[in-house]
C-alpha cells in the first residue's frame, strides 16, 4: 500500500522498554501526523548466542538452552529440538512418553495462548481478562511444577525420553483442569472477544493477506488468521498426532476482512479449545511404561543433517541440525516463527494509526526471546 | 514429488549449474552454482510441479574449507520439501539475494550476514540484524575470536 | 450556608469580630466543610475502587493496612506521596507547573457549591446553578493545558491536547442532555430541579418521559469522557508512547491529579443524581411514606450507585481509540442530544 507523505515525517521511537510485556523490541515509527508511514522493527536486544552455545555443548546439554528461547512455551521448544535429534539418530519412543509429551505440549500451548490473550486485552485497556487468564494459567504451572519442579523453564523433554515420570493421578488432574477450564474460555469470550469496543479496535486493523503471509513465511495462528488452513500437526504429523481427532480453526472474517487482528486473536482462542480436546484423548491413550528406556547411553548421531519442524504456539518452529559424528552438534540453526512474522510487520503496519501499532503488535504475539535467540 | 524427481527436474532444467546432489538422507539437497541461485529459486517457486512457496530456512554454515548457505524450501500445495546449497569460498563469500522470490529472505539473509559473513548483493536493507551495527567479526565462524572489549567496555 | 451562619452566631464573642470578617466567615467555613467532606469521600472512593477492581479480577485487594480489609490503604498511600521528593524538572515553566494541579482540583471542588445534599444542605442555591456547573467544569481544561504545556515535553503536550479536545467535545452533549430537564422544570436552580422530582421514584426525571430517560444515558456517557475514565482514558493510559499530561509530576502534585479525578467522578455523579435521579428525595412514592432516610444519606447512596457503575465500566471495557472517541461524540451523541432537546421541547409545549 502506498502512503503519501502530506507534510513532515516525524520519527518516533517506541523504544526497547515497553509497558506491554512483549519484550525488548525497538519500533522506529515514521509518522505523518497520526498515521504511521513506516514501522521498522529493530531487534537483537535479547540476543544470547544460542546457536554458538549449541556448538560447544553436548547434545543433551542444549535442551535447557532451547527452553530459554521462547520462554512462554518452553515445552514446545524442547520438543522440537529433541524430535530433531531423535530423527537424526532414528530413536523411537514408547507410547507413554508420546502421550506425556503431547499433554505437556498442549498444556503449554494453552498457557501461552492465555498469556497472548491476557496481554492483548491489557494493551487494549481491558485489565480484567489479563488476571482471569493468569489465574487459569497458574493451575497449569502448578501441574508442571509437580511434574518437573519448574514453572517456566523445564528441561523436561530429553533426547529419547523424559526427565521424570509423571506422578500417579496425573491424568485425572489434567482432565479435571480441562473440565474446569473449558467454560472459562466462554467467559473470556463474553468479556473480551465479543466486546464491541475490542472488535472496533482490532477488526479492521493489520490486515495480512494470505499471499503476503506465505511470501513472508508466516506460520501458525498468524497464517491461519488469514484463512490458510495449515498446521504442521496435520500436515506432517509427529508424535502420532494423526491418531488424534482435532480441528484446525482458521480466521473467517466474521468482523471485518479476513486476516485482521481480531481473526488472529480469535484463532488462538479457538485453538485453546482444540487443545483441550487433544489433551483429553492423549490422557485416555496413556499406557504404563518406563519413560527413560529409549535414552541412549551416549548421544552421538552419525554425520548428517536434518530439518525438523513442529507446531509451537507461535507458529512453525524449525530446527536444522548438522552433525559431524561427534558428541557436540556442528551447527544448530533455529527457524523461529516470531522472526518471520516480525519480518512481515513492516508490511502489515503501513498506514495504520499509532494506536493501531499496539493492536497489531499484540495480535502477532511475538516473544523476543525467540526472535533474538 | 519425491526428492529423486525434484533433483532430476532441476538437473534437466539447469544442466551444469547444478553441481551435485545428495538425495538419500534425511534432508535431500542439491548444490547450485552461486550465481544462479535467484533463477533456480524462482523456478522452484513458480513451476507448477514444484510450487515451493514457503522458504523455511536460510542458514549459513561454516565448514572449515568453505562457507555454505542452505536454503530449505517447502511447498504448501504439493507438500514436498527440498534443500539447495551454495558453496562459497571463505575469503569472500558473495551471493545474490533471493528477497524478490520470498519476502522472508530479507531478514534471513541479514542474519546469515550477521552471523557468518555472507555478503548478499542486491539486498535492499543490508545491515546486521541481531548484533549492533558496528560489531566486528562474524560469530558463527569456526575461527571467531571473542573480542575483549566493545566500544571500550570489557566484554 | 444559612445554617452555618446561624451556627457561627452561637460562638461566644462572635459579634465582636469586625463586620468584614463576619461577612466572609460563613463562606470560609462552608468551603472548609466541603473540602473536608470531599477529601474523606475521595479517600473512601480510592479504597473502594481498589476493592471493586480486585473482586472483579478474582483477587482480594488491600487487606492489611489498618486491619479490616485494608481500609487505611489510601491514607498510607497519601502519606507516602507526601513524603516523596518534590521534583520540578529543570526546563519547565515553574509557575504553571506548580499551579496546574490546583486548577484541576479547583474545577471539581468549585462545583460542590451548588450540589444540593439535602433540603437545606446546600452551600449556595444559585438561581443559575446548572449554568454555573457547566462553566466551572471547564476549569479542569485550563488546568490540564497548563500541566501539558509547562511540562516542556512533546509527549506531555500531545497527551494534554488530546485530553482537552476530548473534554471540550463531550461537554456539548452533556450540556444538551441537562437542557432537556431544564426545559421541563423551567429553572436553572438545582434545588428547584430536585424539588420538581419530589414524591417518589415515578417523579424522577429519568422515568418521566422517554426523552429524559435517554438523556440520562447521553449525560452519563459524556460525563465518563469528561472525567477521562475508561473507555475514554486515552490521555491517561496511552500505554505505548506517553503517560499523558501528568508524566512529569511526582509526589503530592501527582496525588492532587489523582484525587482530582475522583473528585470529578463525584461531581459528575452528583450532578447526574440531582438532575435525573431525584437528588435527595426519597425513593418510595410520597403518599405512602414520609422521608424515612435523611436527604444527604439518600443523595450519597444514589451517588455511590452511579460511581459503582463508573468503576464497573472501567474494569470491564477496553479503551476507545482517539478517532473513534471523537466519532462517538460528534456523530452519535451530539445529534442524539439535539433530537432529545427537540423532543422534550415538543413534550413541554403540546403535552402540558
Amino acid at each position: 500500500m502506498q502512503v503519501e507523505y502530506s507534510g513532515d515525517v516525524m520519527t518516533l521511537n517506541m523504544g526497547p522498554q515497553h509497558p506491554s510485556t512483549h519484550g525488548v523490541l525497538r519500533l522506529e515509527l515514521k509518522t505523518d501526523g497520526e498515521v504511521v508511514a513506516e514501522a521498522i522493527p529493530h531487534i537483537g536486544y535479547l540476543h544470547r548466542c544460542f546457536e554458538k552455545h549449541a556448538e560447544n555443548i553436548e547434545y543433551p546439554g542444549v535442551v535447557p538452552f532451547t527452553d530459554r528461547m521462547d520462554y512462554c512455551a518452553a515445552m514446545n521448544q524442547e520438543l522440537g529440538y529433541v524430535l530433531a535429534v531423535e530423527k537424526l539418530m532414528g530413536i523411537k519412543v514408547n507410547n507413554r512418553v508420546r502421550c506425556i509429551r503431547i499433554i505437556m505440549a498442549e498444556l503449554n500451548r494453552i498457557a501461552s495462548h492465555l498469556i497472548a490473550a491476557g496481554t492483548y486485552g491489557n494493551d487494549m485497556g481491558s485489565f480484567t481478562p489479563f488476571l482471569w487468564c493468569f489465574r487459569d494459567r497458574e493451575t497449569i504451572l502448578d501441574i508442571f511444577e509437580e511434574t518437573c519442579g519448574a514453572r517456566l523453564l523445564y528441561n523436561y523433554n530429553w533426547i529419547g525420553g523424559l526427565m521424570f515420570d509423571v506422578k500417579s493421578g496425573f491424568e485425572k488432574k489434567v482432565v479435571d483442569f480441562i473440565n474446569y477450564f473449558e467454560p472459562q474460555v466462554d467467559n473470556l469470550n463474553t468479556l473480551l472477544s465479543d466486546n464491541y469496543i475490542f472488535i472496533k479496535r482490532t477488526a479492521n486493523v493489520g490486515i495480512m493477506s494470505p499471499e503476503l503471509a506465505l511470501s513472508y513465511g508466516v506460520t501458525g495462528p498468524n497464517l491461519r488468521g488469514s484463512g490458510v488452513k495449515f498446521d504442521v500437526r496435520k500436515d506432517e504429523p509427529y508424535l502420532g498426532y494423526d491418531q488424534l481427532d482435532f480441528d484446525i480453526p482458521v480466521g473467517l472474517g466474521e468482523h471485518g476482512p479476513v486476516g485482521s487482528c481480531w481473526d488472529r486473536y480469535m484463532v488462538r482462542i479457538r485453538e485453546v479449545k482444540e487443545s483441550c480436546k487433544i489433551i483429553r484423548q492423549a490422557a485416555a491413550q496413556m499406557t504404563p511404561g518406563d519413560v527413560q528406556e529409549s535414552i541412549p547411553k551416549r548421544i552421538k548421531p552419525a554425520a548428517g543433517e536434518v530439518y525438523m519442524r513442529t507446531e509451537c504456539p507461535r507458529g512453525e518452529l524449525g530446527y536444522y541440525i548438522v552433525s559431524d559424528g561427534t558428541l557436540k552438534p556442528y551447527r544448530v540453526k533455529v527457524k523461529s516463527p516470531c522472526f518471520t512474522v516480525m519480518s512481515a510487520f513492516r508490511e502489515i503496519s503501513r498506514g495504520a494509526m499509532i494506536a493501531d501499532i499496539i493492536a497489531i503488535l499484540g495480535s502477532v504475539d511475538v516473544v523476543l526471546g525467540e526472535i533474538d535467540r | 514429488m519425491n526428492a529423486d524427481s525434484i533433483a532430476a527436474l532441476l538437473s534437466e532444467k539447469f544442466g551444469e549449474k547444478i553441481l551435485g546432489s545428495k538425495i538419500d538422507g534425511l534432508n535431500p539437497w542439491s548444490v547450485v552454482a552461486p550465481a544462479e541461485i535467484p533463477d533456480v529459486c524462482r523456478f522452484l517457486r513458480d513451476d507448477d510441479r514444484l510450487l515451493m512457496d514457503h522458504l523455511e530456512c536460510l542458514a549459513g554454515v561454516d565448514y572449515k574449507d568453505r562457507i555454505e548457505v542452505v536454503y530449505i524450501m517447502y511447498s504448501m500445495k504439493h507438500r514436498h520439501r527440498y534443500a539447495l546449497k551454495c558453496r562459497l569460498p571463505r575469503e569472500a563469500p558473495r551471493l545474490r539475494t533471493v528477497e524478490s522470490v520470498w519476502g522472508v529472505a530479507n531478514w534471513h539473509e541479514r542474519e546469515a550476514y550477521d552471523m557468518v559473513g555472507v555478503v548478499f548483493e542486491g539486498h535492499s536493507d543490508f545491515r546486521r540484524i541481531l548484533l549492533p551495527d558496528d560489531w566486528e567479526g562474524y560469530p558463527l565462524r569456526k575461527d571467531y575470536k571473542f573480542p575483549t572489549s566493545y566500544r571500550d567496555m570489557p566484554v | 450556608m444559612e445554617s452555618i451562619a446561624q451556627l457561627l452566631q452561637l460562638i461566644p464573642k462572635y459579634d465582636a469580630l469586625p463586620g468584614l470578617v463576619r461577612a466572609y466567615m460563613p463562606m470560609l467555613v462552608s468551603s472548609l466543610v466541603i473540602f473536608g467532606l470531599l477529601s474523606l469521600v475521595v479517600l473512601f472512593l480510592v479504597w473502594w475502587e481498589r476493592k471493586i477492581s480486585a473482586h472483579m479480577q478474582d483477587r482480594l485487594g488491600p487487606m492489611y493496612v489498618g486491619g479490616w480489609h485494608g481500609w487505611a490503604q489510601t491514607i498510607a498511600d497519601a502519606i507516602k506521596l507526601l513524603l516523596k521528593e518534590d521534583i520540578v524538572p529543570e526546563s519547565t515553566d515553574r509557575v504553571l507547573f506548580k499551579l496546574a494541579p490546583f486548577v484541576v482540583f479547583l474545577g471539581a471542588f468549585a462545583a460542590f457549591v451548588v450540589l444540593p445534599f439535602g433540603a437545606s444542605s446546600i452551600v449556595s442555591d444559585l438561581n443559575i446553578g446548572v449554568l454555573y456547573i457547566i462553566a466551572v467544569g471547564s476549569l479542569a481544561v485550563v488546568g490540564i493545558m497548563m500541566a501539558g504545556w509547562s511540562s516542556n515535553s512533546k509527549y506531555s503536550l500531545y497527551g494534554g491536547m488530546r485530553s482537552v479536545a476530548q473534554i471540550v467535545s463531550y461537554e456539548i452533549p452533556a450540556a444538551m442532555a441537562i437542557m432537556t430537564v431544564v426545559i421541563l422544570v423551567g429553572s436553572l436552580s438545582m434545588q428547584q430541579i430536585v424539588g420538581a422530582q419530589k414524591g417518589g421514584i415515578q417523579n424522577w426525571f429519568i422515568f418521566r418521559n422517554p426523552f429524559t430517560f435517554l438523556a440520562f444515558f447521553v449525560y452519563f456517557i459524556s460525563s465518563l469522557a469528561e472525567v477521562n475514565r475508561t473507555p475514554f482514558d486515552i490521555p491517561e493510559a496511552e500505554s505505548e508512547l506517553v503517560a499523558g499530561y501528568h508524566t512529569e509530576y511526582s509526589g503530592m502534585r501527582f496525588a492532587f491529579f489523582y484525587l482530582a479525578e475522583y473528585a470529578n467522578m463525584l461531581v459528575v455523579a452528583g450532578v447526574a443524581t440531582t438532575i435525573f435521579l431525584g437528588g435527595w428525595t426519597q425513593v418510595l412514592p410520597g403518599a405512602l411514606t414520609a422521608q424515612l432516610i435523611p436527604g444527604p444519606i439518600m443523595f450519597f447512596l444514589k451517588v455511590l450507585v452511579l460511581i459503582f457503575v463508573q468503576m464497573w465500566l472501567r474494569w470491564s471495557l477496553p479503551r476507545l481509540r482517539v478517532d473513534q472517541l471523537m466519532y462517538l461524540c460528534w456523530k452519535v451523541l451530539l445529534p442524539a442530544s439535539f433530537v432529545l432537546v427537540i423532543g422534550v421541547g415538543w413534550v413541554a409545549v403540546y403535552w402540558k
